[in-house]
């Protein structure tokens, strides 16, 4: 300790004070400040692109799931689009086929009233017809038999056995 | 970029150290009798230490008094400015004469003498003649000057670096990684987001002074700077002025009436807290000094071994070691900026810190 402040020198005390704040305070004006500005600039810059990367991946997630919605949404649209058509189109087919189905049963039973009729006009025609040839035969027969009594009434005997049959 | 810079460190301290050894070997009169051998050794670390009026190169002959280098201003306050060439001194061996007034260098100090040159001594060996105030213009303050011109030129080129891009480049390249060491690892950390900007400047300039005065004192021109207490007071002022005058309310408060203690114990607390801020900065000088003038006595005692062995296995021996230890004496300059700085980053960061809940 003794040493130590004999060794002492005020001098270079005062020197190295007013060296070392010398060197201070011009470091920090032409050296410090710049440099560690610089140095902030460049990291707020590095931090700001960071950021902005980040948020135009964000965003481009974003219109990515929005396409995604969209592309769903289409797709979904045309899925129904098309059922509804397929429905239609069934409808249609049994529709159409339901009225075919009437149509022809409709066709139908006018032909089988049509049927009906003319059966029940040709058998009239045939009763007439029968009545007539009956009437006719009759005639010929009592023409005929008029004068054989035998065979007058066999003829209407077999006469009225014909008729019966139809 | 970590490794080439490191490498390239290496290397030139390698080539520098090499020259250092070099040098000490070559201008060392070897003598035959070991035991004036050893206490002319002894006498050379001593004044190895010192500081110089001089600024002496090498010694060509100590006998003869001839010494290559070249001498520098000597500026004394004694009744009034008195400026003259050290070379007046002749290295000590004559007294100079200023203006009817004596001078002589005991032990590297200027002390007033008459025409002879006598100089006396109290039973502590000291001399008892009157000190003029001595503001020459020494060896170290030479090197101060050299280093603070340095630094100047280095960081004014590396801010130049940043202003046509970004990244910086050449000086800028390799000083940014340490700079930003500073900034994130010593400063923020200790001090803190808000407040560390304001002691940017200091830290910076603290940690590069020392680093580079401390690397230049290991090279064959052997000025250590650090090892004079008067350096390492005016650095650790510095440190303990900035923690006084910035500190904040809290900080004082913690001083002379702690908080969250009883009474008795706020007074006993309050005279010790206030030593603490003494001893803090009174140890910062400390460190530094005993840091560096070990380190410089115990490579230039293993050098010195060297000429006193004077055989085959002595001297590689302790030119290894010496080797070795110069390269301990390399990571030693970085680390006691470090340390100071980190210290420094400490102190200033308690005398800024907010008011929290214990």
């Amino acid at each position: 300790m003794d040493k130590l402040i004999e060794q002492f020198s005020f001098g270079l005390f005062f020197w190295q004070l007013l060296l070392f704040v010398g060197l201070l305070l011009l470091l920090r004006k032409f050296a410090w400040k710049p440099i560690l500005n610089a140095v902030e600039d460049r990291e707020d810059g590095i931090k700001n692109a960071l950021e902005a990367a980040e948020n135009a991946k964000r965003e481009m997630q974003n219109l990515q799931a929005d396409n995604d919605k969209l592309l769903k949404e289409a797709r979904a649209e045309r899925e129904a689009m098309l059922k509804e058509a397929r429905e239609i189109k069934e409808k249609m087919i049994s529709d159409s086929k339901e009225q075919a189905q009437a149509e022809g049963d409709k066709i139908i039973k006018q032909a089988q009233a049509a049927i009906e009729s003319e059966k029940k006009a040709a058998l009239a025609d045939i009763k007439n017809q029968v009545g007539n040839l009956s009437v006719e035969i009759a005639e010929k027969v009592i023409k005929e038999q008029l004068s054989d009594k035998d065979k007058q009434l066999k003829l209407v005997e077999n006469l009225l056995g014909d008729i019966k049959l139809n | 970029m970590q490794k080439p810079f490191y490498f390239k460190i290496f290397l030139v301290a390698a080539l520098l150290l090499g020259g250092n050894i070099f040098a000490k070997e070559n201008n060392h009169p070897v003598e035959e009798s070991k035991g004036s051998l050893k206490a002319e050794i002894k006498e050379f670390i001593g004044h190895h230490l010192l500081d110089s009026h001089d600024f002496t190169l090498y010694t060509v002959d100590e006998e003869k008094n001839e010494h290559v280098g070249f001498p520098l201003p000597v500026i004394l306050w004694d009744n009034g400015l008195k400026v003259f060439s050290s070379s007046k001194f002749h290295h000590g061996a004559s007294v100079a004469e200023v203006d009817g007034n004596y001078y002589a260098l005991n032990h590297g100090k200027i002390v007033k003498t008459d025409a002879e040159g006598t100089i006396s001594y109290d039973e502590h060996h000291h001399a008892t003649n009157e000190k003029p105030l001595d503001f020459s213009i020494t060896k170290n303050v030479v090197f101060i000057l050299l280093v603070a011109i340095l630094m100047f030129f280095m960081f004014t080129k590396m801010a130049k670096s940043y202003k046509n891009s970004a990244l910086p480049k050449g000086m800028g390249r390799l000083l940014e990684p340490v700079v930003l060491y500073i900034r994130d690892d010593i400063a923020i950390p200790n001090i803190g987001k808000k407040h560390y900007k304001r002691y940017m400047s200091y830290l910076l300039t603290v940690f590069f002074f020392i680093w580079i005065i401390n690397l230049l004192g290991l090279t064959p021109l052997g000025v250590n700077v650090t090892n004079n207490i008067a350096v390492t007071l005016a650095l650790a002022l510095l440190t303990y002025l900035i923690t006084t005058f910035t500190a904040n309310k809290n900080y004082w408060k913690h001083i002379f009436w702690m908080p969250d203690v009883p009474v008795f114990m706020k007074l006993v607390l309050a005279p010790i807290e206030l030593l603490g801020t003494i001893i803090k900065p009174f140890s910062l000088m400390i460190r530094l000094y005993a840091n560096i003038t070990a380190g410089h006595v115990v490579l230039m005692s293993i050098l010195g071994m060297m000429f006193i062995f004077k055989n085959w296995i002595g001297s590689p021996l302790s030119f290894g070691l010496a080797f070795a230890l110069s390269l301990l004496e390399l990571l030693v300059a970085a680390l006691q900026a470090y340390i100071f700085t980190m210290l420094s980053a400490l102190y200033f960061g308690s005398a800024v810190e907010e008011h929290h809940d214990h």
